[in-house]
């Protein structure tokens, strides 16, 4: 493959890179809060991936500046009867003598995302909670460990 | 600007291999830190604010702040082991299909993407023509077009800070062992240091004013409920750290935190319900204008409506997050 | 009133569970979710009979119309699936009360209330929802409140099994967002009928002349992904391992709901991805997977039957027999035909009825003999007969006897086979169903035909208001082992519509 792809896709293999570390650290390590580490690595990089898909070159954040906000603000505080006409087709907006040219990177990865570290974060939570736990019960943070221990019992 | 990228990327990676490798649980959690920390920096590159925002006070605060939390109940170094055969080959399976996978994928930053193209005409577009002037399309989209998911995104919030609760929730079986357990706290406590006690009251304030500013100036900037919510729980937080536990829950009790956790969800799921009493599908906030405050156009239905679902998110998140340092808190470490 | 039904489903429990929290009687707090689940079933019925006569429902929320927005989608498969799922949350928590009482302390109980709310709202959104990213939070709704529910469990392993589900789990829901992720990036959308309607949009012709998908090689690991992470949340061999354990020494209310529900969903979704979104004509072809699905389902069914006869604890016999269980809808799902995708679906239904009804058998039993092992259920039979007989007759619905409900959905498979005119597999088909006579055979030969155990002698009959659920199921179960119109009619017209969705969809985007 020729330069411009291999740079195109580099993010994305770093990305997978990073996603691979977190998913050995769950499957392989046997201390319950280096697996803890392990999912909140794995979705971080997932996490990265899609904020990667949203990007566009030479594009700025979806924020649209206080301006042109303001001027579609002003402009539509005078039609609010006529709220059912102008939702639908775009016309409206080419009466518009203003016309916004930046570009604007992927607003939606961004909404999915912000869901999904939370989540994330709900997920650490109620894993810690449940390690202090085993590690009152059973004393140990070691998942072989544990595991002896319920084999020894039964 | 591809030599800071190229630069993050190898930190990313190497960082990343090193969380794994550490035996030391505590280096372990920081370095983990500084992982999601690095990989907010990278979302500001990428032209994500909001999401950037959030890692860096959920993802690098909250979450290493949990994990410190458990060290300090549980703590021990981890025991090495070896590399493992089985676990190595699934995972460079796996990583190597989706290196596959993205072999068909379009190009970093191409503006031509499927995702760009369609649907057309883009959200932006869209906010900016019904939203009446709300400058962050991420909020637009959050709470309003996709405002639904931003509502199981709240329970699930809830969900983790009812769980925490109910798994660490002080059982008798536990009480007897802070009896049992001989009274440590003989050392000094932070409270016993001046500069700690000043700097910490003289910070909280703005802390606090931070998280509402974050909390209402979402429309306009980055920020909304979520990250609000972690700000103030966070001056909560700073002030049981320092000046214990017994101390925060007489300015915020926990059955207040506790009622103020449903009363968030429910506020945002009540102004779907409101929607639908007035006459209109789910969680339509076009109908809360021409019912309320009819002579004035502002603010217009769709700013109320976002404006009450971030509240909800708001009071839900803060209160989840003073839980759940609660539930940590109140457990003794385990001798 | 009637349009809103859709979205009334979730969002009433959704509403409900926090509010569980404001009340203060726990009696209150009971009484509260108890009628919320049975308004919700109530709901279910009312949205099926308006599907079946007036065909799909789609419902706008926020009145943004999809792709921009979130809708909801009531067609005869999910109307279906949201039936039976809180029909029996309904029952599960009619049946509960006394179980709750003794099993989890008195301050935890209005948590546990508030939780299995909002387990129900979760696997309802995860049923009723058009929106893939949906899924994924709905399914991590119910899911984090099924890892703290198990928790609950006496025995301290419930916290170590509950922990082992979290992370095989998040690896689950991690791998569906993966594939979700790369689907999105394919089409731009993430409205499961807009990416079936791009991805016919991208059919070209390639070099050969044969008809195939731009992006292949994505697509192909968006479906493998997905479906591997659909397969953990369904305890597909040979990823099952989290749920004997967790199954086993959670509360035992939590075991009769989560084992009537949970992976069932997930197998709905697994039907949703291959047939509505991916549909007939591409999934199969994308991914050789076929096969290798009817295969792993194959040695579930077997290796699960073989594990649960040498198990001593009924609830773990139980739980090895629903892995079985599972790789019957699995196999459903993978013959292609409307007759095997209907057998699937009618077994999600007949399935969730049997093992909730076994279950709730198991937790008669742990509340008077306060032990799941078989040893201590022996001579069970003259003390506590009704129970006992309700184990009997609700094995018989397991083992697939005619004029049981079990009998509907393995006939049907068998059926679907011969049509293939696989009879090796047919046959294995039965034999497996002789491998659960065994299990369920032990049991009654405990209870009948043994000595007593000091626990028995010490025990009276299971009280009424847990009895009167339990046998309302085993009715229900021999019900619709003749009267089959609702339950497989139903599942003949579901099958239909996801069958017929490739070729509308070709009409459409002509």
């Amino acid at each position: 493959m020729n330069t411009v792809q291999f740079f195109g896709l580099f993010n994305y293999w770093v990305v997978i890179f990073l996603m691979m570390v977190g998913f050995y650290m769950i499957i392989a390590r046997h201390n319950f809060i280096k697996k803890v580490i392990g999912v909140n690595i794995f979705q971080i990089a997932v996490i990265l991936m899609y904020i990667t898909m949203g990007k566009i070159h030479g594009g700025t954040a979806p924020i649209v500046k206080s301006e042109i906000a303001q001027h579609f603000a002003h402009h539509e505080s005078h039609e609010d009867d006529s709220h059912e006409h102008t939702s639908s087709d775009g016309s409206k907006a080419e009466e518009h003598p203003f016309v916004d040219t930046t570009v604007y990177s992927h607003p939606l990865p961004s909404v999915l995302m912000l869901t999904a570290i939370v989540v994330g974060v709900g997920t650490t939570a109620v894993a810690l909670s449940l390690i202090v736990r085993i590690r009152e019960d059973y004393g140990t943070i070691e998942e072989d460990e544990a595991l002896a221990m319920d084999r020894a019992q039964s | 600007m591809y030599v800071v990228t190229f630069g993050i990327l190898v930190l990313l990676m190497v960082t990343a291999i090193m969380v794994a490798r550490m035996r030391n649980l505590w280096a372990a959690v920081m370095a983990t830190g500084i992982f999601s920390f690095l990989g907010a920096c990278w979302m500001m590159l990428l032209d994500a604010p909001d999401v950037s925002f959030t890692e860096a006070a959920v993802g690098a605060g909250i979450s290493t702040v949990l994990m410190l939390g458990t060290l300090a109940l549980v703590g021990k170094q981890e025991i090495a082991c070896k590399v493992k055969l089985i676990p190595l080959l699934t995972v460079t399976f796996t990583g190597l299909a989706l290196v596959y996978g993205t072999l068909d994928m379009p190009m970093y930053g191409d503006a031509n993407a499927p995702i760009h193209v369609y649907p057309s005409p883009g959200y932006v577009e869209k906010s900016m023509r019904e939203m009446h002037g709300l400058p962050n399309v991420v909020t637009s989209v959050l709470a309003s077009y996709r405002g639904f998911d931003t509502l199981g995104e709240t329970m699930v919030v809830f969900t983790a800070g009812i769980g925490a609760l109910l798994i660490l929730m002080c059982d008798p079986k536990s009480t007897q062992k802070i009896e049992a357990a001989p009274s440590s706290q003989s050392g000094l406590k932070m409270r016993d240091f001046l500069i700690i006690r000043v700097v910490a009251k003289m910070l909280i304030p703005f802390i606090i004013m931070f998280g509402l500013y974050v909390q209402f100036h979402g429309d306009y900037g980055p920020g909304g409920g979520f990250q609000a919510g972690v700000i103030i729980a966070s001056a909560f937080i700073l002030y049981g750290l320092v000046f214990g536990l017994d101390a925060t829950q007489r300015v915020a009790p926990k059955s207040v935190i506790e009622k103020l956790l449903a009363l968030g969800l429910m506020i945002y799921a009540g102004t779907g319900f409101l929607t639908l009493a007035l006459g209109g599908q789910f969680l339509d906030y076009n109908l809360l204008e021409h019912h309320w405050m009819t002579e004035h156009h502002v603010p217009s239905g769709q700013h109320l409506g976002i404006f009450m679902v971030e509240m909800g998110v708001g009071i839900t998140v803060t209160a989840v997050m003073i839980t759940i340092y609660y539930a940590f808190a109140g457990r003794r470490p385990a001798v | 009133m009637r349009n809103h039904l859709p979205i009334l489903l979730v969002v009433v429990p959704l509403i409900a569970a926090p509010a569980c929290l404001l009340l203060g009687n726990r009696r209150l707090i009971y009484l509260f979710s108890l009628v919320v689940a049975w308004l919700t079933f109530a709901n279910s019925l009312r949205l099926l009979a308006t599907v079946l006569v007036s065909g799909k429902l789609r419902y706008n929320i926020g009145n943004w119309a999809p792709p921009y927005g979130i809708e909801f989608v009531a067609d005869p498969l999910s109307a279906f699936v949201a039936m039976f799922v809180s029909g029996m949350a309904a029952a599960v928590l009619a049946y509960a009360p006394r179980l709750v009482e003794v099993e989890i302390p008195a301050e935890k109980q209005h948590y546990f209330y508030s939780l299995y709310l909002t387990c129900l709202t979760g696997l309802l959104g995860i049923t009723l929802t058009g929106d893939l990213f949906n899924v994924f939070v709905f399914l991590e709704i119910s899911s984090l409140s099924s890892y703290a529910l198990i928790s609950l469990g006496k025995d301290r392993r419930a916290v170590l099994a509950s922990l082992q589900y979290l992370f095989i789990g998040s690896i689950g829901a991690t791998f569906f967002l993966i594939g979700v992720g790369l689907l999105y990036q394919v089409t731009g959308t993430l409205n499961m009928l807009d990416i079936a309607r791009r991805l016919q949009e991208l059919e070209i012709v390639n070099g050969q002349g044969i008809v195939m998908l731009a992006s292949t090689r994505t697509l192909r690991v968006a479906l493998a992904f997905m479906t591997v992470g659909l397969g953990i949340k369904m305890a597909v061999f040979p990823v099952h391992k989290w749920l004997p354990n967790a199954y086993t020494f959670a509360p035992n209310v939590v075991t009769c709901l989560l084992a009537a529900t949970s992976t069932k969903v997930a197998v709905y979704v697994l039907i949703r991805l291959i047939y509505g979104i991916f549909t007939l004509e591409f999934s199969f072809d994308l991914l050789p997977m076929r096969y290798e699905l009817i295969l792993l389902s194959f040695l579930g069914i077997f290796t699960a039957s073989l594990a649960a006869i040498f198990q001593s604890d009924v609830k773990k016999i139980l739980a090895y027999s629903s892995v079985a269980q599972l790789g019957y809808m699995v196999l459903g799902v993978n013959l292609i035909s409307a007759m095997g995708l209907s057998g699937a679906i009618v077994h999600m239904f007949n399935h969730a009825v049997i093992k909730g009804a076994l279950f709730m058998v198991v937790g008669c039993f742990a509340l008077r003999l306060g032990s799941v092992q078989l040893e201590d259920w022996r001579g069970a039979g003259k003390r506590l007969p009704w129970t006992s007989f309700a184990w009997v007759l609700a094995g018989l619905g397991l083992i697939g006897v005619p004029l049981t409900a079990g009998f509907i959905s393995k006939w049907t498979l068998l059926l679907a086979l011969a049509q293939e005119e696989t009879w090796f597999l047919a046959g294995a088909l039965v034999v497996s169903s002789l491998l659960a006579v065994v299990y369920v055979w032990r049991v009654v030969e405990v209870l009948y035909f043994g000595q007593p155990s000091q626990k028995v002698l010490e025990a009276k009959e299971a009280p009424l208001s847990m009895l009167v659920p339990t046998y309302g199921l085993i009715l229900v179960m021999m019900v619709f082992g003749f009267w089959t119109e609702y339950s497989l009619g139903i599942a003949q017209q579901a099958a239909a519509t996801m069958l017929e969705t490739a070729t509308m969809l070709k009409e459409v985007a002509k």
